[in-house]
């Protein structure tokens, strides 16, 4: 098959409006009769079902969550980027383009980027006209704060509960849908299967996690908004719903899937503690605007932080990248931190931390403006540390937080499945190999408030789509599969827990295809997973009913379905022996231990084909090219 | 440390449902309240069976997913703080502590301390929102809003709808929760041309899902883990009667 990216043609600033005009449009009296599902309520599936909904479509929206609110979305704190250009500092939407695709490290598509930063302006202006309650200046207009990778401050905020105001907005957008009857919610459900016909996504099969009932759904179209794979690394900064199961489902079904191996590791999370932590938390990296990152310059320097002197400490990020210092990209940041940890130069009880460090700017602005700009981060650290971070430093440590691969979609946000969309974390597109900070609220809200009413419309205009109920074949043997697949999990009875299993992966897959990546470790790891596979099918206890709330069930369902995906996620990591963004291949750097692309070699997008559990997927390549932006060595000195 | 807890079980939401009495060994005082039940559930999957349910997700206080009873307070002695964000360092060795899940007719409970909060939705589609869709929007910069204005819209659109406030009240009244997205939108001048309509709705829906009234005890400011003032409902009930004395379409 013959990946075709459907980028249109004419000059880049001009192909979004270009592909409008020529996409089809269902005309406002056919919208009714057109089902369209979606799965997720993040700010990519609630501001789809939202404007889809207003569109006059008749839409279902599914969440595994017991409200849409809830989706984790709601957790991101810094900001959302958008080129206004409102602080006469430079910035362009050209300017948001460049620096997406070089903070990407020249992994991404261009016409997704340029489309991406061109309606980041709309979703401003949308979002406060829902009442979004983003900080002002005190003439009454929008303030803005700086994040990594960029010399402008193009970040709008709502204190640092920017993801939980942008959602509740698309939320209640939605649920304004429900009002009307446009949109159906159905909440605690969660998918277990695309269903095909005549090769198109024609509906899905869920279990009600509350009776644990299973349900099918028809329509024309599945847009799948599920959210990224970070939980497959055990700890991660996501809730502890987040799974890859609705995404891997879809694959299994012949969605391919592109680039697992970018995963972003934050530079900023509260470090481990303990055997039993069940998450890591973010700290945002607007922090980074006015903490300061250090480590003694000495290693084996155990004295408490303010007992060490000016002289001896080492702000590695400045002294290696003077004009972005502290807002080096994530990437940059993370290899940093990691570096200067394994020179045994990591400070707190493990090692494994670095100190960000707020006495300066609290001496130059004061506790209250400090407080005003990041209280409610103050305040989440001390909960979990027991410290005072306005007296003394913040000790943190990266964990993985995002994860840039992900189903591979046309410019349509169309998968390799007719009629299957996949928006937000869960498609692959516009990040490249690593994303910039406050960019993945502008792309969950770029897809499902301005992407999606276009090219779905175009979709429903021009396929086929022959009337289908839930009665037919495809879905009973759909979710005869589904069931067969619970019974088995009920039926090991074996000895070990799914979360022992999944802390196991979990570890290996940190250890081995985290920060940094090297051959042996990986042809380690993809000899190990399958033995954590069959032991996780020999031995995985699933106690309590299927017909009835059973936590645990869920849980190992998705533990099943990480230790499938996990294998994928590992051979892309092994297929890409260079170096690029997020994924660091210790055998390919520069002599300074900068990341080092190979163009000429990896200048693609893996998208691999599922064959079966255990057998290697098949590699398809769709080439990037670059017309607008040169790429070159990353540089952020 | 040791733990002792007598905790709420209840298979379905027909079940009469009791307490049980478990043991939680080998805690360790940085782990979080949510890790301890974790470490519980743990030993009862190992030995086949039923494990407690519980709701959380995002487990930094922000989803506001979890919740319960923690010696009959709703997430527990810490205020400003929700379950998941509890700490067992604020416990002793050997406490005893009871698990219920939260009591009201309008959250009725599902299974252990998973409750149906979908009333809270309910109320959100009556009219908490601006009626703008997508794509009308002037520049966002063209409306201006002071910002003592929008800090107090923060304030209120803070409430992360966990239903500790329900909870909390004799009356199992959801005014807090009503009140702080009324008040939110209240606040801004993109709210005001639905400000009558929304906060009449709002209330109206309120009351037909089964919630009570509020009677003025601040037990709902006292247990919310955003700490949302009670002056919000002061402001809804100002906006109410407002309503009530403005033509209604």
């Amino acid at each position: 098959m013959q990946l075709d990216s459907k980028t249109p043609g004419g000059p880049l600033a001009e192909k979004w409006d270009r592909h409008r005009f020529e996409s089809k449009l269902v005309n406002p009296a056919n919208r009714r009769k057109y089902t369209i599902i979606i799965v997720g309520t993040g700010l990519a599936g609630a501001s789809a079902a939202s404007s889809l909904g207003e569109l006059g479509y008749n839409v279902l929206s599914f969440c595994i969550q017991d409200s849409p609110r809830r989706a984790h979305s709601i957790a991101a704190q810094g900001g959302i980027n958008a080129a206004k250009n409102y602080q006469n500092d430079g910035d362009s939407i050209q300017r948001l383009f460049y620096d997406t695709v070089k903070g990407g490290d020249y992994r991404s598509r261009e016409a997704n980027v340029y489309r991406l930063a061109h309606l980041s302006v709309n979703i401003i202006d949308h979002c406060v006209a829902q009442g979004v309650p983003f900080a002002r200046e005190y003439g009454g207009l929008l303030d803005n704060r700086s994040f990594g990778g960029a010399q402008v401050s193009r970040t709008f905020y709502a204190r640092g509960q920017t993801g939980q105001q942008l959602l509740l907005g698309a939320y209640q957008s939605m649920m304004r849908q429900v009002e009307k009857g446009s949109v159906k919610s159905f909440s605690n459900r969660e998918m277990l299967d695309v269903v095909l016909i005549d090769g198109q996504a024609r509906g899905i099969v869920v279990r009600n996690l509350n009776t644990g009932a299973i349900e099918r759904y028809a329509g024309h179209a599945v847009l799948l908004c599920t959210g990224g794979y970070g939980t497959a690394y055990y700890l991660s900064t996501n809730a502890v719903n987040s799974n890859v199961t609705a995404a891997w489902r879809a694959h299994r079904r012949g969605a391919f899937f592109a680039n697992p191996c970018y995963t972003q590791i934050h530079p900023t999370c509260i470090p481990v503690s303990g055997t039993e932590q069940s998450k890591l938390t973010l700290m945002s990296e607007s922090l980074r605007n006015d903490g300061r990152v250090w480590v003694p310059r000495t290693s084996g320097d155990k004295r408490p932080p303010k007992q060490i002197p000016e002289a001896e400490r080492d702000y590695y990020l400045e002294r290696r990248y003077p004009s972005f210092g502290n807002l080096v990209p994530r990437d940059v940041a993370s290899r940093n931190a990691k570096a200067v940890c394994d020179e045994g130069r990591g400070v707190g009880d493990s090692g494994l931390a670095v100190y960000l460090d707020f006495q300066d700017a609290i001496e130059r602005l004061g506790d209250e403006v400090i407080r005003g700009r990041y209280g409610n981060l103050f305040d989440m650290y001390s909960k979990i540390t027991d410290d005072d971070p306005y007296s003394v430093p913040m000790r943190i440590y990266p964990a993985i937080h995002y994860t840039m691969g992900g189903l591979w979609v046309d410019y349509n946000l169309m998968s390799t499945i007719p009629g299957l969309h996949v928006l937000g974390e869960a498609n692959f597109a516009d990040h490249g190999a690593n994303r910039l900070g406050a960019s993945a609220l502008m792309q969950g809200l770029a897809d499902g408030y301005f992407v999606i009413p276009y090219t779905l419309a175009h979709y429903l205009g021009s396929a086929t789509l022959p009337a289908v109920t839930t009665d037919h074949d495809a879905f009973k043997a759909s979710e005869a599969a589904v069931q067969e697949r619970i019974d088995l999990l009920l039926s090991v009875k074996g000895s070990k827990t799914p979360r022992q299993l999944h802390r196991e992966l979990g570890g290996l897959l940190w250890d081995e295809v985290g920060m940094a990546r090297n051959e042996a470790g990986l042809r380690k790891t993809l000899e190990r997973i399958p033995q954590l596979r069959d032991e996780f099918w020999q031995n995985v206890s699933v106690p309590g009913p299927k017909n009835n709330l059973n936590k645990n069930l869920e849980y190992a369902g998705r533990v099943a379905d990480y230790l499938e995906f996990a294998e994928v996620l590992t051979l892309d990591a092994l297929h890409r022996q260079e170096s690029c963004g997020g994924h660091f291949r210790e055998e390919s750097q520069t002599p300074d231990g900068e990341a080092l692309r190979d163009d000429a070699n990896y200048s693609y997008v893996a998208a691999w084909e599922f064959q079966e559990v255990g057998k290697a997927p098949h590699l398809h390549k769709e080439p990037l090219t670059f017309e607008y932006v040169k790429p070159s060595q990353r540089s952020y000195k | 440390m040791r733990i002792f807890l007598k905790v709420w079980r209840q298979a379905t939401p027909r079940d009469r449902g009791g307490f049980v009495d478990y043991t939680a060994e080998n805690i360790s005082p940085d782990m979080s309240f949510l890790e301890m039940l974790d470490v519980v559930n743990e030993s009862l999957i190992v030995k086949g069976q039923d494990p407690i349910a519980f709701d959380s997700d995002c487990r930094e206080g922000i989803c506001g997913t979890c919740g319960f009873l923690v010696g009959g307070v709703p997430h527990g002695p810490d205020p400003g703080t929700s379950v998941c964000q509890l700490h067992m360092r604020r416990f002793k060795d050997d406490d005893r502590l009871v698990l219920e899940p939260w009591r009201a007719r309008a959250f009725p409970v599902l299974k252990d301390l998973v409750v149906d909060r979908s009333a809270f939705d309910r109320i959100i589609q009556a009219g908490g929102y601006t009626s703008v869709n997508v794509g009308g929007a002037q520049d966002a910069n063209l409306i201006l809003v002071a910002k003592t204005a929008s800090d107090k819209a923060m304030d209120s659109a803070a409430c992360i709808g966990c239903g500790a406030c329900v909870a909390a009240c004799k009356n199992a009244s959801a005014a807090l929760f009503t009140s702080a997205k009324v008040a939110h939108l209240a606040f801004l001048p993109q709210g005001q041309p639905e400000r009558a309509t929304r906060v009449v709705a709002m209330v109206e829906r309120h009351d037909a899902e089964g919630f009570g009234s509020c009677s003025n005890e601040g037990e709902c400011e006292a247990v919310c883990p955003k700490e949302i003032p009670i002056t919000n409902i002061a402001h809804m009930n100002r906006e109410y009667l407002r309503a009530m004395l403005v033509t209604r379409d």
